[in-house]
């Protein structure tokens, strides 16, 4: 139809069905942009980055289960897998928290938000739990086809348990992982509202990051400064959730080298734990602002 | 009941901008007119309905519930469609609605149901499947009218619905808010820049300047007091002014044009009778269409006074 055509007029009904509120408006929203983030219920195009993604962390496990049936030991850990692939959540990360908030201020949809039941804490923070199960589910997928390689191969229950304890080691520093990069990246997003621009800073800073500790390990090494070996690790946050991994979680079978840590790992936890708080604030002050 | 009630409310900004200042005004349910120039406090006053925005002072209840403590229950029986391009390209019309739906409470079945009735009555119907990147500029209004509409609210908040519309789309938009409020039985909060514009759908006028109510009154008497008839003639205008003086018609001129207040139909007749008696020659005779400015020009200042619509 078209601009000037008629209004059709069979008649308004009445909605006397129920009204879920608050709690329901916020999980919807949840979904929603958990489904956004892998391109579902959209158009083809936007479903080639988060699945392209998926594929090569599928692809990845994939060989490392190949590899381990072949060789009858693991050479990737649980752990380890979230930390060789760091830089693929980074990517994935970059691309899906922009996607998620910069759209939705770009296109000026968010008093139509708060004009609503759920407040605009609770839509900062469905949007932020959407880009972390995402960014989880992205190593969670590949973990689960490991942990599956792995449980054929076992010889028995117990090592089947073994398997299952390691596994659950490896989703849980997945999900740390998700928690950092997904808040940094939605708060970076929340603040741009081109989805491209978002993205080359996210990018941007985690290559600055991860140059600049690089090359303050290279002086601490280079200078046998302890001190400097054990703290260089903050400055990035690859290495940051690396000396988390080091500090927190037990070793297994097929670890990657981890940075040095000595007795450092508790200011790793709480530098972790800073950082996603922070975040998270500076992500529900933005909303407390924007489109007033 | 009182579909909208506020005292003495105050609005002041950060900055210092005074938004709203000593409102108070008594809204009954029917379609209102809220007009007032540009930055005359429309858009503060429906924030604040909306609970979006804290008054400095003063109190306010819509529908009987107050914004500050009772935001959630207010904004799920309310339908907002702002001023501002408020869709996302990338998303069909159908579906964006729908979700618009569940994010106003209803379960998914009745979203996707109620979304489409809500785009049929907007008049997409046919075209709900479609990109809304791929728009005109009319049918994206009708989207924004479908949004806060799709949750069968009691009370919808339009702010400035015929922004950017050709007159064929303004006339559409404003026949089916009219039918909105006649039909569907929804009370609805009009804002406007344009007077006339809102004056032919609405039941009532609430008219606000500089954050100040101006004038809140029922159509009917706002236009009658001030409905001018303009007349030219290109000669013998102080003649015809005199007549019509003689009539017992308070005539006024201004320049070229003689302005007779018009009361009822007769009045049309006394004006054509006094120019064909004098024989003159008649060039124009219309309705002057009352401007928002002149309302505010004649309007009396009650801006202190509580108000009653």
């Amino acid at each position: 139809m078209s601009e000037s055509g008629v209004i059709h007029d069979i008649g308004y009904q009445r909605y006397s069905g129920p009204r879920l509120g608050r709690g329901y408006a916020v999980r919807s929203l949840y979904a929603h942009s958990l489904r956004t983030a892998f391109g579902l219920g959209r158009s083809g195009k936007s479903k080639i980055f988060p699945w392209f993604a998926a594929g090569i962390a599928l692809l990845v496990a994939v060989i490392v289960t190949a590899v381990r049936a072949q060789m009858g030991k693991p050479v990737l850990s649980y752990t380890s897998y979230a930390d060789a692939i760091s830089i693929l959540v980074v990517l994935f990360c970059a691309v899906i928290g922009p996607e998620l908030v910069s759209r939705d201020l770009r296109s000026g949809v968010l008093p139509l938000y708060f004009s609503r039941p759920l407040t605009r804490a609770d839509y900062a923070l469905a949007k932020l739990a959407a880009t972390v199960s995402a960014a989880w589910l992205l190593l969670a997928m590949p973990l689960t086809i490991m942990f599956l390689g792995g449980a054929f191969g076992a010889g028995g229950a117990k090592e089947i348990w073994t398997e299952v304890g390691r596994y659950a080691a490896g989703l849980g520093y997945a999900a740390l992982f998700a928690l950092l990069f997904g808040a940094i990246s939605t708060l970076v997003g929340s603040l741009a509202s081109r989805r491209a621009v978002a993205a080359a800073i996210i990018a941007g800073f985690f290559l600055m990051a991860t140059a600049v500790s690089g090359v303050v390990s290279g002086i601490a090494f280079a200078t046998d400064s302890t001190a400097l070996q054990h703290t260089f690790g903050l400055l990035s946050p690859a290495t940051l959730l690396q000396g988390v991994h080091a500090w927190a979680f037990a070793e297994q079978p097929g670890d990657l080298e981890t940075i040095p840590v000595g007795g450092l790992g508790p200011v790793y936890g709480l530098v972790f734990a800073g950082v996603v708080a922070l975040c998270t604030l500076l992500l529900l002050a933005r909303y407390r602002k924007v489109a007033r | 009941m009182t579909l909208i009630a506020t005292e003495s409310l105050t609005k002041r900004y950060a900055n210092g901008v005074l938004a709203l200042s000593e409102f108070t005004v008594q809204v009954q349910p029917g379609v209102v007119g809220l007009v007032g120039a540009n930055g005359a406090g429309k858009s503060t006053l429906i924030k604040i309905l909306l609970g979006l925005v804290e008054p400095t002072a003063g109190s306010v209840r819509v529908l009987g519930l107050d914004p500050r403590t009772e935001a959630e229950k207010i904004r799920a029986r309310v339908g907002y469609m702002p001023e501002h391009d408020s869709l996302p390209p990338d998303l069909a019309a159908a579906e964006f609605v729908t979700h618009m739906a569940r994010m106003s409470g209803l379960p998914k079945v009745a979203a996707r149901e109620r979304a489409s009735e809500a785009l049929r009555h907007v008049g997409l119907y046919e075209e709900r499947f479609r990109q809304i990147g791929g728009y005109s500029t009319g049918m994206k209004q009708r989207v924004k009218l479908a949004q806060a509409l799709v949750h069968d609210p009691d009370l919808l908040l339009l702010d400035e619905p015929t922004n950017g519309l050709d007159p064929a789309g303004r006339d559409a938009m404003l026949g089916l808010i009219h039918r909105i409020g006649s039909e569907f039985g929804i009370s609805l909060v009009v804002c406007s820049h344009l007077l006339g514009e809102v004056e032919r759908i609405c039941d009532s006028l609430v008219a606000i300047d500089g954050g100040r109510l101006l004038r809140a009154d029922s159509v009917a008497t706002m236009t009658t007091v001030s409905d001018v008839l303009a007349v030219e003639v290109s000669e013998g205008q102080p003649e015809l002014a005199a007549a019509l003086r003689a009539q017992g018609l308070p005539v006024r001129e201004e320049s070229h044009l003689i302005l007779v207040p018009l009361t009822g139909d007769g009045t049309y007749d006394q004006i054509i009778g006094e120019v064909a008696r004098l024989d003159l020659p008649l060039h124009r005779l219309d309705l002057r269409r009352h401007r928002i400015a002149e309302l505010f020009a004649t309007a009396a200042p009650t801006g202190q006074e509580a108000a009653d619509v």
